[in-house]
């Protein structure tokens, strides 16, 4: 019964999380690995359809619809969520382990959600499961950056839900399925995916919360949230022309903000707006080839931008620093993590035989054949660039450049085991695309590796570390300096503020004493559950033998209920 | 006490200059040759800009350049302290 494909790819996920809440030591790391792989092994038997409607109030809801679409998604989340869970084994914080398999699981419910209701619920899901990723943090930017994250993806949230409730009322039905951009439904549905996939000054909660979160938990966050906002967009609004602009104003305008952040993890994250820039163009070229290109890049994206999340957390891990001004100089003592992370940054800049090359290549094809040019131009543009800032300045500046003096060891086995697995797969495709190709939505006649284009790709990528190497060599790099850069999120974090304290010192004093409670509250439940869960909590302490055997005949019981019913 | 002078004293790939000019003089010699097999290879293009000799090695090059010398003047406007928003909340 376990194994019926009626059950929903989500449930293994909360119920895993439910064991490893109650677990520890080796039983709930045994967990943790088993609830990926029992899961990704169970959907692999599942076919595309519908599994089970029901009525809730006047609704015919779909929580369970499986296509080629989500299946593709669904499998890159178990494996994603595999890869985090054995970079993050070592961790002892219950909450992170707990919050990062909801999280997984809530990213499964949303991409097999049939309807605009269940899409809601996990989408909802998906902020609150993944804020406690950032908290776990347990610093005081952290917190509050986590509060500001809290705010914009729950507003998503509503505006998805006002969104289904005016379709609800001018169709009839909840049913997610192609929208285009027409009416006031979808035009709100389509700003609550916008939020979620960064688009231009909605971007910030991502370049702000990423960054705070513990070196694991950025891997997750990485990984989920906005590549569900990906699969949302290519089944509602594939071919909306206005996404072909959007997408290429988000593969340009984030690479300047690379170049000159400081915080290694920052510029990762807006390297990740250019790469989702990409996706959302393909989206919006709406071409077989197109959407092929943004959905494969959508899967490639979560291994590479995994390993090199992976890596820069794996530094943090064992130097406690992140900022480039800080770092530098670290493949003398830790070379296995160095090599790995330029793997990862091979793949993101799309060089031939690695990930990125078989699926950015398709986009920039797509937008030539139908003919727009300038666009092709912008996308090449950023192509240059995310080899700049991602494939060049993320493993020069923390492991090459000036000489930190900082001599880490080399993480732990598992942190460097998942950073081989994602670099193995991220060469894998790269080099062996057609398994990919094969799950697409469309049939790919697309060829990868012809003359022309991997020729035009090694040009643009050489000369581009040309130009590196001579801006570094003349000295006209502008150097790694320890600062914040303006950007869209100053609107809220400073101006709106100032303009409410100066209009009234009163509402300045409220705004500021309800801010600082809900810290408080949160701080007071984060020690709380520290102080028993954590490595030296009172549930963590010992393990004597009756206990386990107690968990074991509770795990056991379980299974036979859940085999039965 | 003696092993920990050996680790100090240890030279590493990139301590010596000869080879840091070594892993440049290979870069050079790569992006030589890309140079010229525009002169020899024929590319198969959708777009005539594509076909244009040297494109992507001077698009790629000058548009690098401009990203890095436009993002440094971004700076002045941009660039704060780094606690600009650690303000009372």
């Amino acid at each position: 019964m376990i194994w019926t494909t009626e059950l929903p790819p989500f449930v293994p996920f909360f119920i895993g999380a439910f064991l490893v809440a109650i677990t520890r030591g080796y039983l709930r790391q045994a967990l943790l690995l088993l609830v990926p792989i029992l899961g990704g092994v169970h959907l692999l038997g599942v076919e595309p359809g519908i599994y089970g409607q029901l009525t809730f109030l006047d609704y015919t809801l779909i929580p369970y619809r499986v296509d080629r679409l989500s299946l593709l998604f669904g499998y890159l989340f178990h494996i994603g969520a595999f890869l985090g869970v054995v970079f993050a084994l070592q961790v002892r914080d219950t909450l992170q382990h707990v919050a990062a398999l909801l999280y997984a699981g809530s990213a499964l419910g949303a991409v097999f959600a049939g309807d605009l209701v269940t899409l809601f619920i996990f989408w909802e899901l998906l902020a609150i499961t993944s804020v406690f990723l950032i908290w776990a943090r347990r610093t005081p930017e952290a917190l509050r950056a986590g509060f500001r994250y809290l705010i914009i993806l729950v507003l998503s949230g509503a505006l998805l839900l006002s969104g289904a409730l005016v379709y609800y009322h001018d169709t009839g039905s909840v049913t997610f399925e192609y929208l285009g951009l027409e009416g006031l439904a979808a035009w709100l549905i389509f700003l609550a995916f916008g939020i979620k996939c960064a688009f231009p000054l909605m971007h910030n909660w991502l370049t702000d919360t990423y960054p705070e979160s513990t070196p694991t938990g950025t891997v997750f966050l990485s990984m989920f949230t906005t590549k569900v906002a990906i699969y949302a967009l290519a089944r509602a609004f594939p071919g909306t022309e206005l996404l072909i602009y959007i997408g290429t104003l988000m593969t340009c305008f984030p690479i300047f903000y690379a170049v000159i952040e400081n915080d290694l993890r920052r510029v990762l994250t807006y390297s990740m707006i250019n790469q989702l820039g990409f996706m959302v163009c393909g989206i919006g070229l709406g071409t077989a080839l197109a959407i092929n290109g943004a959905i494969a890049h959508a899967f490639n994206e979560v291994l590479f931008k995994g390993l090199l999340f992976m890596s820069m957390g794996a530094v943090l891990h064992m130097t406690g620093r992140i900022k480039g001004s800080d770092l530098g100089g670290l493949y003398k003592t830790m070379p296995i993590t160095t090599v790995l992370c330029i793997v990862g940054a091979a793949s993101i800049s799309a060089v031939p035989l690695f990930s990125g090359f078989v699926s950015k290549t398709m986009i920039m094809v797509a937008a030539l054949e139908q003919g727009y040019d300038w666009i092709w131009l912008a996308l090449l543009f950023a192509s240059a660039g995310v080899f700049h800032h991602a494939g060049i300045k993320i493993p020069f500046f923390a492991f090459f450049a000036h000489d930190s003096g900082l001599r880490p060891k080399e993480p732990p086995l598992n942190m460097l085991l998942a950073m081989g697995m994602a670099a193995v797969l991220c060469v894998f495709i790269g080099s062996y695309p057609w398994l990919l190709y094969d799950l697409l939505p469309f049939p790919v006649d697309y060829v990868a590796f012809n003359g022309t284009h991997v020729i035009a790709q090694l040009q643009l990528l050489f000369f581009s570390a040309l130009a590196f190497t001579w801006l570094k060599l003349s000295g006209l790099y502008p150097p790694e300096l320890r600062s914040v850069n303006l950007d869209a999120d100053w609107a809220y974090r400073r101006f709106a503020p100032g303009v409410l304290s100066a209009l009234s010192p009163v509402g300045h004093l409220i705004n500021s004493s309800m801010r600082r409670a809900a810290i408080r509250q949160v701080q007071s439940l984060l020690t709380f559950l520290w102080r028993h869960h954590g490595p030296h909590g009172v549930l963590a302490r010992g393990w004597p033998t009756g206990s386990m055997v107690l968990w074991v005949a509770i795990l056991l019981a379980m299974y036979l209920i859940i085999y039965y019913v | 006490m003696k092993r920990k002078r050996k680790t100090r004293q240890r030279q590493y790939f990139f301590d010596k200059p000869q080879n840091v000019k070594r892993v440049l003089r290979v870069l050079y010699a790569i992006c030589g040759v890309l140079f010229l097999i525009d002169f020899v290879y024929h590319r198969h293009v959708v777009h005539p800009w594509e076909g244009l000799w040297g494109f992507h090695v001077i698009y790629g090059f000058v548009a690098c350049v401009i990203l890095v010398l436009a993002a440094k003047e971004m700076r002045k406007l941009l660039m704060r302290k780094e606690d600009y928003y650690d303000m009372d909340d």
